[in-house]
C-alpha cells in the first residue's frame, strides 16, 4: 500500500475494486465500513459479484470479467471531460499526461458501456464522485492483478490516482491488499527470481557485487531466474530437473493443475518443507517437518508495509525444525556455511544489505512495526509514500488500452467463472480446514449461481453438479445467490477435492507471470 | 479566550474542546472505572460506574459522556462518588449469575444459589471469567457484595449451537459493549438491544442464534465483554488467566498483520486476543485470526523428516533426509547446471527465512530461480 491502513479513515472516498474485502481482510474492512458510518466518506465498489460491502457501498458497478482498463479508463475519460482532475499535480509531478489523455478520448461512456457492461450514467456519476475528492483512497485485490491484463489493470489504478493527485496525500493513495501474511515480506527479502532485498537488481553489476561481498561468494548468476508460474512449464519439458520447496501448496493453487501434477510428476527431484502433509509435500521425494508461526522468532511485513514481530510461544512438536536453520543446514552440507544464532542475527544482516531496511531493528519494532522505507535509526518509517517525489522522479502516465480476456464464453462454455476465497477458510485450507469450528461454517466446495441462471440450467440449491472447462472438471454443489451476476457463477479455490484449479486458464499476464484466475470459460452439468 | 482547564481531584489539566473528563482523566493517569465504556464507540453513560462528582452540578456525572469545560472542578473518589458506584456495583451483580466469591452473600443460601448456577450452565466451576472480570474487580477495589439471597432464575437460556461463542445471558450486565463492538468498531451490524424493561436482551436478527444473523464470528464482542457473558466456546472452563502464558505476535493469516496475543497452556494455544491499542488492528480481529488456530497442535502436524521408498513415504532420521537431499541437489545441479533446479520460497515464512532461502539459491545453488506464491 502507498498508504497505511488506518489512512483508510481519513479518505474523503474510497474506491474498492476486485476486493471482496469483508471476507479476506475483515479487519481491514472495518476501516472502510466506518469511514462510511462514521466520516462521511462515499464508497463506491467496482466488483464482478455483488459483495456484502455493496451494503455499505454509495454505488456498486459491476464490470464484465476482465474489462477492468476499459472502466478505469472510462473514469478517467469523463474526469478529464468534466475537468475535475488535479493541472498542477499533473504539471508538477508527472510525465505522459498527454498520451494517457489521447489514449482515453475513446472511452466515452457509451463505449465503455459496451465493454463492461457498467451502465453509461453509473460510470459518469462514480467519476465525478472520485474526480470531486480531496482525497480519495483505492483499494484493490487480486480482482485487479489476476488477468493477462493484472499489469495494466494495476498502472490504469495508478494512472486514476495521479490524475486527481490521489498520491502522497493522506487519505489517498493506491492500495494493493495482500492476501498472505507475509507476501510484501517475501517480496522484500528477494524471494522473486529478478531481485534482492529491497529490489536490488540481480542484474545490476553493483548490486551483484554488493551481495558478493557480503555473501564472501563469487559469480553470483547475472540474469533473472524462472518465476513459479514459468518454473512449472520447464518441469513438464523437463528442463528443471528438481524444486526445494518452503511451505507452498502449488498442488492447488497453481492454475489448470492437472497440468501442474504432470509436470511436478517429471521432476527428478522434490523436497517439500512444511508443516502439514499437503498435496505438494505428497508428490515429494523427501519431506522435512518445519515449524509454524507460533514456534517461532522473527518479523513479517503486512500490506502496509510495517516490518512487525513475530515471536515464539510455544515449542514445535516431535522434531520439527524453523525453516530458516533447516535451509541453512542444507547450505552448509552442499558446501556454503551459514552461520547464524538466531533470527535477530538474519535480520541485523538483512538490515545491512537493504537501504529501505537500513534503520530497522528487532528493539525498535519491540512494541510497534515501523513502516519501511526506513533509512536510519533515527527515521521514523514512512507511512505514506511518494509525498515529495515518485521513487524514479517524475510519476509516468501509462497510455493504456482495453484487451479482452484470454478465454471468452462461447456456446460449448458458456458461463464465465471466477475464483476466490471465503471468510472461513483460508489459502489451500492447510489451517483452516483444521478447524472444526471454521469448517462447520464453510464445510465444502460449492458453485455460487445466480437465480436467473439456475433456472436456465435446471438447477436448485443444494444439488451436486458437474462444472467442466477446456482443462478439467469438478463436482460441487449448487448455491444459488444474490451475490451472483447473471453469466457468473463464482467457485472458492480452497478445497482440494473440488479443486477450482482444475478449472482455471494458465494464461499469464506478459510482464508479471500471473495468471488469469479469476476470467475462465466452464459449463454446468448434472452430475451422473 | 477562555483557559481551556479542568480540576480534577485538585490538580489543573488543559485539554482539547470536545475531549470528556474521561479521556482528561485517563491521559493524565487518573483512574476512573469504567464498564459501559468502549474506546472508539460513541459513549452511552449508561451503566453509571464512571460518576464523578462535578462542583455546582446538581447530580453525579458520567465521565465517560461528559464533556470537559472550562474551570470544571471533578473529583473522582469522593464519598459521593464511592457511595453510587458501590450500589451500581451491588445491583449489577444482584441481577444475574455473577457465582464468584463476591456474590457470597448469605452462607445459608450459598448451595442452593450455586447449584442453581450450575443447573443452568452445565459447570461446577465458578464463572468462567472469575479472575478476568471487570465486575468481580470492582466489587473487589469498593468492597462490595451482591445482595444476600438470590435474584429470579435467568430470562434467558444460553446459546451454544454455533461453534465459536456461547452466549451466556445470566451473566449478561446489559452495559452494550458487544453492540457497540458489533455495530461501531467492526460495524457488522449483527447484533443490538431487544425487548424493554426487564426483558432487555441483546438479541441478533430478531432473537435468532447468531449462526442465522449477520454475525461472522469475529469476536470483537468477545473481547469486549467484561464480563462471563460472552465467552469463546471453547475456552470456557479451560482457560483461567492465571494458567497461560500470553506472548504477543503477528497473524500469520491475510497480509493486514493484526497484531494478537496467543495465549498458551501446557505447550497449548488455547485462546487468542487481539493485542489492544496497538495498529494496525487496535485489537480487532476476524474469525480465522481469533478462532482458526486449531491447526496449531492438531495431530496431523508433520513430526519427523520422511523418505519416499516405492511410492510410500518412511520416518527417517534429520541428518539421513538432509544428506539425501544434498545429494540429489549436488548431483542434478554437477549434472545439468544449476539453472536446473528452483526453489520456492514462501509468502507463509518470516523475513529471515526467505532471505536464506534466496540467499541459498543465488550464492550455493548459484541460480536465481527463487520464487514464491505472490501471483497465486
Amino acid at each position: 500500500m502507498t498508504n497505511s491502513i488506518a489512512d483508510i479513515e481519513k479518505a474523503e472516498v474510497i474506491l474498492v475494486a476486485g476486493s471482496n474485502t469483508t471476507e479476506n481482510h475483515p479487519v481491514l474492512s472495518s476501516f472502510v465500513k466506518r469511514a462510511v458510518k462514521f466520516k462521511g466518506a462515499k464508497l463506491i465498489v467496482v466488483d464482478p459479484r455483488q459483495i456484502k460491502l455493496t451494503r455499505h457501498a454509495n454505488m456498486w458497478l459491476r464490470p464484465n470479467l476482465g474489462s477492468d482498463v476499459a472502466w478505469i479508463n472510462g473514469l478517467m475519460h469523463v474526469i478529464i471531460k468534466e475537468d475535475l482532475h488535479d493541472q498542477s499535480f499533473i504539471e508538477n509531478r508527472t510525465t505522459g499526461f498527454e498520451e494517457l489523455k489521447a489514449m482515453v478520448d475513446k472511452f466515452s461512456p457509451d463505449y465503455v458501456e459496451s465493454i463492461t457492461g457498467i451502465p453509461a450514467q453509473q460510470l459518469i456519476e462514480a467519476a465525478r464522485l472520485y474526480g470531486s475528492a480531496k482525497a480519495g483512497s483505492i483499494l484493490y485485490c487480486m480482482g485487479i492483478t489476476q488477468h493477462t491484463t493484472g499489469t495494466d489493470n494495476v498502472k490504469s489504478l495508478a494512472n486514476l490516482a495521479m490524475l486527481c493527485g490521489n498520491l502522497g496525500i493522506e487519505g489517498g493513495g493506491v492500495n494493493p491488499l495482500r492476501g498472505q501474511n507475509n507476501v510484501q515480506g517475501a517480496c522484500d527479502m528477494g524471494g522473486l527470481p529478478n531481485v534482492y532485498t529491497g529490489y536490488q537488481k540481480v542484474t545490476d553489476e553493483a548490486a551483484r557485487a554488493k551481495m558478493e561481498k557480503a555473501w564472501g561468494v563469487s559469480g553470483l548468476p547475472d540474469k533473472p531466474g524462472l518465476p513459479v508460474t514459468h518454473m512449472v512449464p520447464k518441469a513438464y519439458d523437463g528442463e528443471l530437473k528438481a524444486m526445494y520447496i518452503i511451505g507452498e501448496n502449488p498442488l492447488v493453487s497453481d492454475p489448470d493443475l492437472n497440468h501442474a501434477e504432470k509436470s511436478f510428476s517429471r521432476l527428478e527431484f522434490l523436497v517439500v518443507q512444511d508443516i502439514f502433509m499437503t498435496e505438494t509435500a505428497q508428490q515429494a521425494d523427501v519431506v522435512l517437518p518445519s515449524t509454524c508461526f507460533a514456534e517461532k522468532n522473527g518479523t513479517f511485513v503486512n500490506t502496509e508495509r510495517r516490518v512487525q514481530r513475530v515471536r515464539k510461544a510455544l515449542e514445535p512438536p516431535g522434531s520439527a525444525r524453523e525453516d530458516w536453520r533447516i535451509t541453512a543446514e542444507i547450505s552448509r552440507r552442499m558446501g556454503y556455511p551459514m552461520r547464524y544464532e538466531n533470527a535477530r542475527e538474519i535480520f541485523e544482516e538483512i538490515a545491512g544489505l537493504t537501504p529501505s531496511y537500513a534503520g530497522i531493528t528487532y528493539d525498535r519494532i519491540e512494541k510497534v512495526g515501523i513502516h519501511w522505507p526506513c533509512p536510519t535509526p533515527d527515521h521514523p518509517g514512512t507511512p505514506v509514500l511518494h509525498t515529495q517525489q515518485f521513487t524514479h522522479g517524475k510519476g509516468v502516465f501509462h497510455a493504456i488500452d482495453y484487451i479482452p480476456p484470454a478465454e471468452r464464453v462461447d456456446t460449448e462454455y458458456p458461463l464465465y467463472l471466477t475464483t476466490g476465497r471465503l471468510l472461513y477458510q483460508f489459502h489451500t485450507g492447510t489451517m483452516t480446514r483444521r478447524s472444526e469450528g471454521l469448517n462447520d461454517r464453510a464445510p465444502e466446495s460449492f458453485v455460487e449461481i445466480s437465480a436467473g441462471d439456475a433456472e436456465k440450467n435446471g438447477l436448485i440449491d443444494g444439488q451436486t453438479v458437474r462444472i467442466a472447462s477446456r482443462r478439467g472438471e469438478i463436482e460441487a454443489r449448487v448455491k444459488v445467490s444474490d451475490q451472483a451476476v447473471d453469466g457468473t457463477v463464482f467457485i472458492p479455490f480452497h478445497f482440494a477435492e473440488a479443486a477450482a484449479n482444475r478449472l482455471t486458464n494458465a494464461a499469464l499476464d506478459p510482464v508479471a507471470n500471473i495468471p488469469e484466475f479469476k476470467v475462465c470459460a466452464v459449463k454446468i452439468e448434472q452430475a451422473a | 479566550m477562555t483557559d481551556q482547564t479542568i480540576t480534577i481531584n485538585d490538580q489543573t489539566f488543559s485539554f482539547e474542546p470536545g475531549e470528556t473528563i474521561l479521556e482528561v482523566a485517563r491521559r493524565n493517569d487518573i483512574d476512573i472505572p469504567t464498564l459501559c465504556y468502549l474506546k472508539g464507540a460513541t459513549p452511552t453513560g449508561s451503566c453509571r460506574i464512571c460518576v464523578v462528582e462535578v462542583k455546582n452540578a446538581r447530580n453525579l456525572l458520567p465521565a465517560c459522556s461528559t464533556p470537559a469545560e472550562p474551570g470544571m472542578v471533578v473529583y473522582t473518589e469522593s464519598p459521593k462518588v464511592v457511595e453510587s458506584r458501590k450500589m451500581t456495583i451491588k445491583l449489577l451483580l444482584s441481577s444475574g449469575n455473577h457465582n464468584c466469591a463476591v456474590r457470597s452473600g448469605d452462607p445459608d443460601n450459598w448451595t442452593a444459589y450455586q447449584l442453581r448456577v450450575q443447573d443452568y450452565d452445565n459447570s461446577g466451576d465458578l464463572c468462567p471469567a472469575w479472575g478476568d472480570c471487570e465486575l468481580q474487580n470492582l466489587a473487589f477495589r469498593y468492597q462490595v457484595c451482591g445482595e444476600p439471597f438470590p435474584t429470579a432464575p435467568p430470562h434467558y437460556s444460553m446459546e451454544t449451537v454455533n461453534p465459536f461463542i456461547v452466549r451466556d445471558f445470566s451473566r449478561c450486565i446489559l452495559c452494550g459493549r458487544c453492540v457497540q463492538a458489533c455495530n461501531e468498531i467492526q460495524v457488522n451490524n449483527a447484533i443490538s438491544f431487544g425487548y424493554r424493561g426487564a426483558e432487555t436482551k441483546i438479541v441478533a436478527a430478531g432473537d435468532r442464534p447468531l449462526r442465522d444473523s449477520d454475525c461472522v464470528f469475529c469476536g470483537e464482542c468477545v473481547q469486549a465483554c467484561p464480563v462471563g457473558a460472552l465467552f469463546e466456546k471453547n475456552a470456557r472452563y479451560d482457560w483461567r488467566p492465571w494458567e497461560v502464558k500470553k506472548t504477543r505476535t503477528t497473524c500469520s493469516y491475510c497480509g493486514v498483520g493484526c497484531q494478537l496475543e496467543l495465549h498458551v497452556k501446557n505447550n497449548e494455544v488455547v485462546k487468542i486476543t487481539g493485542a489492544e491499542d496497538t495498529p494496525p488492528n487496535f485489537g480487532s480481529l476476524c474469525v480465522k485470526g481469533r478462532f482458526g488456530f486449531d491447526f496449531i497442535n492438531s495431530g496431523d502436524r508433520l513430526t519427523t523428516p520422511l523418505i519416499k521408498e516405492d511410492g510410500k513415504f518412511r520416518k527417517a532420521s534429520w541428518n539421513e533426509a538432509l544428506n539425501l537431499t544434498v545429494k540429489w541437489l549436488s548431483e542434478i545441479k554437477e549434472t545439468h547446471g544449476p539453472d536446473s533446479i528452483g526453489v520456492l520460497s514462501s509468502a507463509r515464512v518470516t523475513n529471515e527465512e526467505n532471505y536464506l532461502a534466496q540467499k541459498f539459491t543465488r550464492a550455493a545453488l548459484k541460480t536465481n530461480n527463487v520464487d514464491h506464491c505472490a501471483r497465486l
